[in-house]
């Protein structure tokens, strides 16, 4: 299987700081891959230098086989990558219908049309998106009062309003309830399957990880410290050691909430 | 060679007024984030306390006693108006305080006018220091000497209170992070008062040390506020040794323009500024702030529609009413209908601009006065046509407004509203000493309309078309997918730009387009007064925008257009009286404090309470 996502020795550096040092992997076609690490261990910086948000300071991201590094976020996003982010970015003063058709209008080149009503363009397209995470019922409500898991399901709805071949998501669950979070991650699972998508995503709850993801990678200190299928991960010594500073397994954790 | 010498001491004195001011209005900007318009009247009160002083306390201890006393009256006076006018706006939206200095600005000069007189007032000399010491022949003032002797030492002791003392630990602390500061147990409320007092004191010691030289007039507060915010901006915001070296250079390029090139005075400085701020945009010794991003602060506007049929069914009847006025009324109610129409125009493209686009400009003027210039000018020179000079006055503004945007929109938040200010400052400095070709003062007169619309009723029609026809047009645009990615823009660039926005693109075309229409409003105003002048171009006349687009509603579409009405309504009946200045700076500090959310976001607040429905503006 070709590889959707390709990254060559991404590094970064903040002055002396090495936020992510030399990290390589491959994300294949379908595939619901999770990156977990300890707070601070450079994952959402990460992910910012994958769509352009941070520029790398070295390696190489490729995106079926095209190397989109150094491309404004905008750029990328119209190679096919989505993104939602760890502390949720919507549009506040819109409707929540609204967050979605501007997704699809800037997809379908139309933001600089002064002529037609935009609260009409592509509202069946929208809804769709919004009855696929479950906020149909929103549609018309500010986004600005929305409650924080909703505005979660949002921005999903927002990330594959362009038919994305790629899902990056930056904690897509924190602050949901936990019934809310297996609800969220099934969707997306569910997705990636149907679209035959791949989804790249990072994430605190064990839960979460551990029921949805193919494959597992940590990241400790800016280190991919490991990388392989769920049972590999959970056996690992090394990540035990980082998650627990030793000590019991993996599979005892299961109640705690770790966001 | 000596006189080289001398010019440069000269420049040198006369940067001593130029950093206290500035160092002022930095302080009160770093910590309370209020950018105090009225920094310059705070200017203006220190020299005529310190003129006051001096005429009753003798000799050099008199001198000196004054300087430091009218320092700290004015401190004092800074002291009431943080407490009465800003204390209860704190919470309002981003950048409400604006208004609320402006409407100090206005009370502080009638108050000036009624106790000190139109007259300017020529200050003592510095006893002691009345004489001349030649420098290799030429002489320089023993004054000079001493500012220039007086003002390092006065740098070093604000630097010393802000870096090396317990209060300047909280200050800076407060500069990075007011939340924060809160939480650990300082009172907030009084730092500010405390920081608001030493801003106004520095400004009042600046305008009393400089009488001397510049004595004290009513035109002070306006003539230096383009300055220190030069200052302040080249220096780098907050940044003290910054504002110094800004001030030192920018008063002697002063010096020198005046012997060399002295129609360029006034527009060296902006060159200068534009310049540094081409190679280093936040300043000399500023650092990149992370808080200087366009957008909203505090509560989100609410979600547009496009108005449904009742609506604009009432807006056609008032347009059929408004049309029927010239049958009804006198031709003087026409011509401030007309006046009207042409300030609406201009008001709602700066909302456009600032309410739609999140981008704070301090200088729309310059494409309002820069399109009735356009106009005026080609039909001064080329003789042209009305319909052709009125056509390349949008052209023309919008062209100003692709540069300036251009430069501008490199920084964000208040860096450039300041830039915004400085361009236009350097465009109206530009049309002000170019006597040859502007006219200067003078203006430029004769600019009539076609011989079709020459009739005040007919040129009222005229107005009412394109005028009314712009304000529409510039609303149904914020309902097009432009407006919305202008929206977006401005709610979350991070969020725009991830999915495809180019959201700097977006805000260079609005800001031209905000430009364009800002340019026809200019060229409905030549054609019905006739006559252009550098007033157009001034601050006040982008202060003017900003009051009416804050006083109408920020966070309404229809904020603008609402409160440039009622302004220009009010403006003409109590222009009538002697101070009305002092009058209609009272309203305005009444209404901002009365009613933060401005005119039209406060009607709809109170009929959302009654209805308690909605969340959607019609």
């Amino acid at each position: 299987m070709s590889a959707v996502l390709e990254v060559r020795g991404l590094t970064k550096s903040f002055g002396g700081v090495l936020a992510v040092s030399n990290v390589s992997f491959s994300v294949a076609k379908a595939e619901m891959l999770a990156l977990i690490g300890p707070n601070g261990a450079g994952k959402t910086t990460c992910f910012n230098m994958l769509m352009g948000q941070l520029p790398a300071t070295a390696g190489d991201v490729l995106l079926h086989g095209e190397v989109i590094t150094g491309m404004p976020p905008r750029k990328v996003w119209r190679r096919g990558i989505g993104r939602t982010f760890q502390i949720t970015a919507t549009y506040a003063s819109m409707t929540v219908v609204e967050n979605v058709q501007m997704a699809l209008l800037s997809h379908h080149k139309r933001l600089f049309d002064v002529r037609r009503f935009a609260h009409r363009a592509y509202y069946d397209e929208a809804m769709q998106l919004l009855e696929l995470v479950g906020m149909q019922t929103q549609s018309e409500r500010a986004c600005a009062v929305l409650a924080y898991g909703d505005l979660k399901r949002l921005e999903l709805a927002i990330a594959l309003a362009h038919d994305p071949q790629l899902l990056l998501m930056d904690e897509p669950t924190a602050g949901m309830a936990p019934k809310e979070r297996i609800g969220l991650m099934q969707l997306t699972a569910d997705i990636v399957e149907e679209r035959q998508i791949s989804a790249l995503f990072t994430e605190h709850d064990m839960d979460v990880v551990f029921s949805h993801a193919h494959r597992v990678m940590v990241l400790n200190r800016g280190e991919l410290i490991a990388n392989g299928s769920v049972e590999d991960v959970r056996s690992d010594a090394q990540v035990q050691e980082v998650y627990l500073g030793g000590g019991s397994l993996f599979n005892e954790v299961a109640e705690g909430d770790h966001a | 060679m000596g006189l080289f010498i001398a010019q440069l001491l000269t420049g040198l004195a006369n940067a001593a007024a130029l950093f206290l001011v500035a160092s002022g209005l930095s302080l009160i900007f770093g910590v309370t984030r209020i950018v105090n318009f009225a920094h310059g009247s705070f200017y203006m009160l220190g020299a005529f306390i310190g003129y006051s002083l001096m005429q009753v306390l003798p000799g050099a201890i008199g001198f000196w006693s004054s300087i430091l006393l009218a320092g700290l009256a004015v401190g004092a006076i800074g002291v009431i108006v943080e407490l009465l006018v800003l204390r209860p706006v704190y919470r309002a939206p981003e950048l409400f305080q604006l208004v609320a200095t402006f409407g100090v600005i206005l009370v502080i000069q009638d108050l000036a006018l009624m106790i000190w007189g139109a007259e300017d007032v020529l200050g003592p000399r510095a006893p002691g220091l009345k004489g001349i010491v030649r420098i290799m022949g030429e002489p320089v003032p023993q004054f000079d000497l001493a500012l220039i002797a007086i003002t390092p030492f006065v740098l070093f002791g604000l630097w010393y209170l802000i870096s090396r003392t317990r209060v300047g630990i909280l200050v800076r602390a407060a500069t990075q992070d007011r939340e924060m500061v809160g939480a650990l147990g300082v009172n907030q409320s009084w730092l500010f008062t405390g920081v608001f007092f030493l801003g106004a004191a520095l400004a009042g010691l600046g305008g009393a040390i400089q009488l001397p030289k510049g004595g004290a007039d009513l035109l002070m507060d306006f003539n230096i506020l383009a300055s220190i915010f030069v200052v302040v901006v080249i220096g780098g915001m907050g940044s003290l040794p910054g504002a110094y070296i800004a001030a030192v250079l920018i008063s002697v390029l002063n010096v020198f323009g005046v012997a060399y090139i002295p129609q360029s005075t006034l527009v060296l400085m902006f060159v200068v500024m534009a310049v540094v701020l081409t190679v280093r945009p936040y300043g000399l010794l500023g650092r990149e702030e992370v808080a200087g991003e366009h957008g909203q602060v505090g509560e989100p506007e609410k979600p547009i529609k496009p108005a449904g049929n009742l609506a604009r069914g009432l807006v056609a009847l008032l347009l059929v009413l408004l049309a029927c006025l010239p049958f009804v009324a006198e031709p003087f109610f026409t011509i401030l209908a007309t006046d009207v129409i042409v300030f609406c125009l201009f008001a709602a493209s700066l909302h456009f601009l600032l309410g739609l686009g999140g981008m704070v400009s301090f200088g729309h003027a310059a494409y309002f006065g820069g399109g009735a210039y356009v106009a005026a000018l080609l039909v001064n020179y080329a003789s042209a046509p009305m319909e052709l000079a009125f056509l390349m006055a949008p052209i023309g503004a919008g062209l100003l407004a692709v540069i300036i945007g251009w430069l501008c929109l490199r920084l964000s938040g208040v860096y450039f509203a300041m830039l915004t200010l400085a361009l236009a400052q350097l465009v109206w400095s530009l049309v002000f000493q170019w006597d040859e070709f502007t006219g200067g003062d003078d203006g430029l007169v004769d600019i009539w309309p076609a011989e079709y619309l020459s009739d005040t009723t007919a040129y009222f029609y005229f107005t009412m078309v394109v005028g009314i026809g712009g304000i529409l047009l510039l609303r149904h645009m914020a309902h097009t997918p432009f407006g919305y990615a202008l929206r977006a823009s401005r709610d979350s660039a991070r969020q725009a730009e991830a999915t495809g926005i180019h959201t700097k693109r977006i805000q260079w075309v609005a800001f031209t387009i905000a430009g364009v229409f800002a340019g026809l409003a200019g060229a409905l105003f030549v054609f019905s007064k006739g006559s252009v002048f550098p007033v157009e171009l001034e601050i006040a006349k982008s202060f003017d925008g900003l009051i009416v687009v804050f006083l109408g509603g920020v966070k309404t579409l229809s904020g603008g257009v609402v409160g440039a009405a009622s302004l220009t309504v009010l403006q003409d009946f109590i222009t009538r009286f002697e101070y009305w200045r002092l009058a209609l700076g009272l309203v305005i500090i009444a209404v901002v404090i009365v009613a933060p959310r401005g005119i039209v976001g406060s009607i709809r607040a109170i009929a959302e309470q009654r209805f308690s429905r909605g969340e959607v503006e019609r």
